[in-house]
């Protein structure tokens, strides 16, 4: 019996086996064999740095079900009680309902403790493994077209994991999280103009108030969780459309992706790497103490520990606001606080536009518009990688400057000298390191040039009758001279030049003088893989070469255990 | 489920990929020469190997379960209380839980990746990309359709319409800040007031004890507050609490220092602020806020735990480092009839962060 549908003809129903039975219920039902005929033996690339992202995946997941189990505790109240649980030392002190819940969930609660400690440090390895996930993709170039949303989608991720962080952190509302939020009312009220009146309708009033836990407790585990989730499915979606990139090599082209099918290999290998990032964290759960809110005491505005110290990953943010010299305008009788609004305000604003917009600045200096699934080789992008070294390089030394204090006690240091320091090495330093990495990533270059044209070090010393010494280079294989030469040449962009056939030269626009410029910086240095003609030259060189040598029998002994080859039979000469 | 995986047997859809490989582009130096031949693990050619690692998986999983086991019983074996150092410096029950949770979740993930690796196919498959962009015939149709859409409703030709329809969704914008008025009161100047009053007693934080000059030594840094914060009303109940209290206590705590007259530089205003060396200023950081306290005893330094800015209490409060743009406040304090320490008047400038409208 034929069904009318809306062009193919719908499936008849055979005999089913048990399996098939199910999936005929199902597709009879949503129709999904046709979606996912093919995306259940989907193909992955294979790569240890393919994993970071995962990382952050399942702790996300980790942190959602352990979340899920704080929250049957939890009261984001900060109502005052007088608190009557297990812990000795502070039984019967003034404190809030969430500060009380968070040490009942610790001492009362079996496997609360472990909870809030796996659910910490699972927070802490979330944001760790986007920020290396993002400079995986990062230094291998796979932001590159059709990517760039999804870039930009991980870098909202990583802005909004890092807001949840601290958003979740300041919920037990102890002295040291309390600290935290005074910090952040004090950057609202350096915003100019509205600075005051975005202070006062966080907190419901004046700082502290009464409804920032509740208001944050809302946002931590609703508004951001929720957005999270849909810009995860976003990412993870498109990740499936476009496919995963993979590293050059034989067979592995633009065109094609090589790898293991999702079922069975990576379900299994993922499924089982997410046992594996859940019982790791759980065991830092067991066995490493994280954020001990009943040594901290209950919040009060007019105490503070010394050595305060945020989760890592607002340690930039930290440094940025030590180091910033303490400049204030008072114009019209009017504030403004340079020294809270730059650090605090600015500079990450900044910091974060600059990277969503890096795919787009950087295809807009190199002109490149084609569409790239093969990964690159640090090196062969020597700007960018030195641009991120660059940035590492600035982000060590605020995260070091947010630890001042802790620096300057470990190392016996001056902090005020240390401080002084970071002021002008977080200038000079990253474009230091800049150039170091550029011209190391050329170098490289050259290395991967020569390694190509001349061949390995074979650590076979030659004497010549005039008792020179060579060393002996032996060509390479063709799969890794393949690997090494399977890249795109770099095309300096140049400037329209010459007359038209009316005789008016090019016009050439002040946008298009900037990027020609930045083009030439770009590439005009990198070391291009060499043509076919140079290629066979130089192997035809190095034939000429071995034949030379070939009549000094024996006297490079032992290369035939480079690896290189098969060994089997054979044995060291014996003198 | 291994042999059939040999060498001989053609990589699926290498051929396609052949296809698309061809004569390398003139300027590249080699061909691709296509993707190795599969090699054979152990576990695909030894039936040995295969069973030690059926055997090896199967371990895997059931220490996992063994794990799991063992976390059922330690949630009722151990009990949990205010003990957090009992075995090795941890509690017991968080570490028994969390280290057979732990394992019983790694043994499970461990097993399942080395099932992967040994015992499922690993021969390499090829799948064809295809252009991310749909088809030019695709979005032609799209486009059309659009357009089609566009043209049917009508908005485009008729202007008022448009912008009518236009401006009355944006105003639906105004509701949605408007509501969020209630957020908060609007700041007044309650930022510029704190509960300090002439009269007031400066008493310790911790105790309310009101505070006598000859009770102060030398170098002495007292944290205090002022005594309203001990006080209660008519009905016995405190005058500030809850909310309040921390509220008020956020601008108003301050710290009382006792230095040698001599050192002291008051500015010509504030000549009579202080009583013989003894003298009062906001504990709150003019930088972000943070309560500061660390007392450099013999340079009259006082330095912020949070961002160490440091502040000159022997002149003025003045910062001498870090990122606080201005002097600590100081807080002018006189004797009470008792002879205790009281303050003088409220603070004369806003206490704790700048911001906008302070002037």
């Amino acid at each position: 019996m034929a069904i009318r549908t809306n062009g193919k003809t719908a499936a008849q129903a055979e005999k089913p086996s048990k399996v098939g039975g199910v999936v005929t219920w199902f597709d009879d039902r949503l129709g999904l064999a046709t979606a996912t005929k093919k995306q259940i033996r989907k193909v992955f690339p294979d790569h240890w740095s393919f994993m970071l992202g995962e990382i952050a995946l399942w702790s996300f997941v980790v942190l959602l079900l352990t979340g899920v189990f704080l929250t049957l505790w939890f009261k984001p109240s900060m109502g005052e009680v007088t608190y009557m649980g297990s812990y000795d030392q502070l039984r019967g002190l003034e404190m809030s309902e969430a500060y009380a819940s968070t040490l009942h969930i610790s001492f009362d609660i079996r496997g609360g403790l472990l909870m809030r400690q796996i659910h910490h440090w699972a927070a802490m390895l979330f944001i760790a493994a986007m920020f290396v996930h993002m400079m995986r993709v990062f230094f291998t170039g796979a932001f590159r077209k059709p990517r760039e949303l999804n870039w930009v989608i991980g870098g909202l991720l990583l802005m909004l994991g890092i807001l949840e962080g601290f958003a979740g952190y300041s919920l037990p509302d102890d002295l040291l999280s309390g600290t935290g939020l005074r910090i952040a009312d004090g950057l609202m009220k350096s915003i100019p103009v509205l600075g005051t009146y975005v202070s006062f309708f966080a907190f419901g009033g004046e700082f502290p108030g009464d409804y920032i836990i509740p208001r944050l407790f809302t946002v931590h585990v609703l508004l951001i969780p929720g957005l999270l989730l849909a810009l995860i499915g976003a990412h993870m979606l498109l990740l499936v459309y476009h496919k995963h990139t993979q590293w050059a090599g034989p067979g592995r082209t633009e065109e094609n992706v090589v790898g293991f099918p999702m079922m069975p290999v990576y379900a299994a290998k993922a499924g089982g790497f997410f046992f594996i990032v859940f019982g790791g964290t759980a065991l830092m759960g067991a066995l490493m103490e994280i954020n001990p809110v009943w040594k901290y005491g209950p919040y009060n505005p007019a105490e503070v520990t010394a050595g305060s110290q945020p989760d890592w990953y607002m340690g930039v943010a930290e440094g940025l606001l030590r180091i910033m010299p303490g400049w204030e305008s008072h114009i019209f009788g009017f504030t403004i606080s340079w020294n809270i609004l730059i650090p605090g305000v600015v500079a990450p604003g900044v910091i974060f536009t600059a990277v969503l917009l890096y795919p787009f600045i950087e295809s807009w200096i190199t002109g490149d518009k084609r569409e790239h699934h093969l990964l690159q080789r640090p090196r062969n992008a020597p700007n960018r990688t030195a641009f991120l070294v660059a940035m590492m390089t600035l982000y060590g030394l605020l995260w070091a400057a947010g630890g001042n204090d802790i620096l300057a006690v470990i190392f016996n240091l001056n902090l005020n000298y240390i401080t002084y320091f970071m002021r002008g090495a977080i200038f000079v330093l990253p474009v230091v390191a800049f150039i170091v990495a550029r011209r190391w990533a050329i170098s490289l270059q050259r290395a991967d040039e020569a390694r190509l044209l001349h061949g390995y070090e074979t650590g076979v010393i030659m004497r010549s009758p005039e008792g020179e010494y060579t060393e002996r280079h032996l060509p390479i294989s063709r799969t890794e001279a393949y690997t090494l030469t399977a890249r795109d040449r770099d095309e300096v962009f140049a400037l329209p030049s010459g007359e038209d056939a009316n005789g008016v030269p090019a016009p050439h626009r002040r946008s298009d003088k900037l990027r020609s410029k930045l083009s030439k910086f770009w590439f005009a240095d990198n070391i291009q893989k060499p043509t076919r003609e140079e290629y066979d030259e130089a192997q035809h060189h190095a034939e000429h070469e071995l034949a030379i040598h070939a009549g000094e029998a024996h006297s490079a002994d032992g290369h035939q255990f480079d690896g290189r080859h098969d060994v089997q039979g054979e044995e060291l000469r014996k003198h | 489920m291994s042999h059939e995986n040999d060498s001989s047997m053609p990589v699926p859809g290498n051929d396609e990929a052949a296809a698309h490989r061809g004569t390398p582009a003139p300027a590249d130096p080699i061909a691709d020469p296509g993707l190795a031949p599969h090699e054979p693990r152990p576990t695909d050619v030894d039936k040995h190997a295969e069973r030690r690692a059926e055997r090896q998986v199967a371990t895997l999983f059931m220490l996992s379960a063994l794990c799991t086991v063992l976390f059922v019983v330690s949630y009722f074996a151990f009990d949990i209380g205010e003990s957090t150092d009992t075995f090795l410096g941890f509690s017991t029950s968080n570490l028994t839980l969390g280290l057979s949770l732990g394992f019983a979740l790694l043994l499970l993930g461990i097993g399942a990746i080395q099932l992967a690796r040994k015992l499922m196919s690993d021969v390499e498959i090829i799948e064809m990309r295809h252009p991310v962009a749909s088809s030019e015939q695709d979005r032609r149709d799209a486009l059309a359709a659009l357009t089609q859409g566009a043209d049917d409703s009508g908005i485009g030709r008729r202007p008022l319409i448009r912008n009518s329809l236009i401006g009355a969704v944006a105003l639906l914008g105004l509701p949605a800040v408007v509501a969020l008025r209630d957020l908060g009161p609007l700041p007044g100047d309650s930022l510029e007031r704190t509960v300090w009053k002439k009269g007031m007693r400066i008493v310790n934080d911790v105790s309310g004890e009101p505070l006598k000059p000859d009770e102060i030594e030398i170098g002495q840094l007292i944290n205090a507050e002022p005594a309203v914060f001990f006080a209660t009303n008519k009905e016995g109940d405190p005058v500030y609490e809850g909310v309040e209290l921390q509220q008020e206590k956020a601008k108003a705590a301050v710290i009382v220092v006792r230095m040698q007259p001599k050192d002291i530089t008051p500015l010509p205003s504030r000549d009579n602020w202080g009583v013989e060396g003894i003298l009062c200023y906001s504990k709150i950081c003019t930088h972000v806020g943070c309560p500061i306290s660390l007392w450099e005893q013999q340079s009259h330094h006082l330095l912020c735990p949070c961002h160490q800015s440091t502040f000159d209490l022997a002149d003025n409060g003045k910062v001498i480092f870090g990122p606080a743009a201005r002097s600590l406040p100081q807080l002018p304090i006189g004797l009470d009839d008792q002879g205790y320490l009281v303050a003088m008047s409220d603070f004369t400038e806003p206490v704790g962060p700048s911001f906008w409208e302070r002037g």
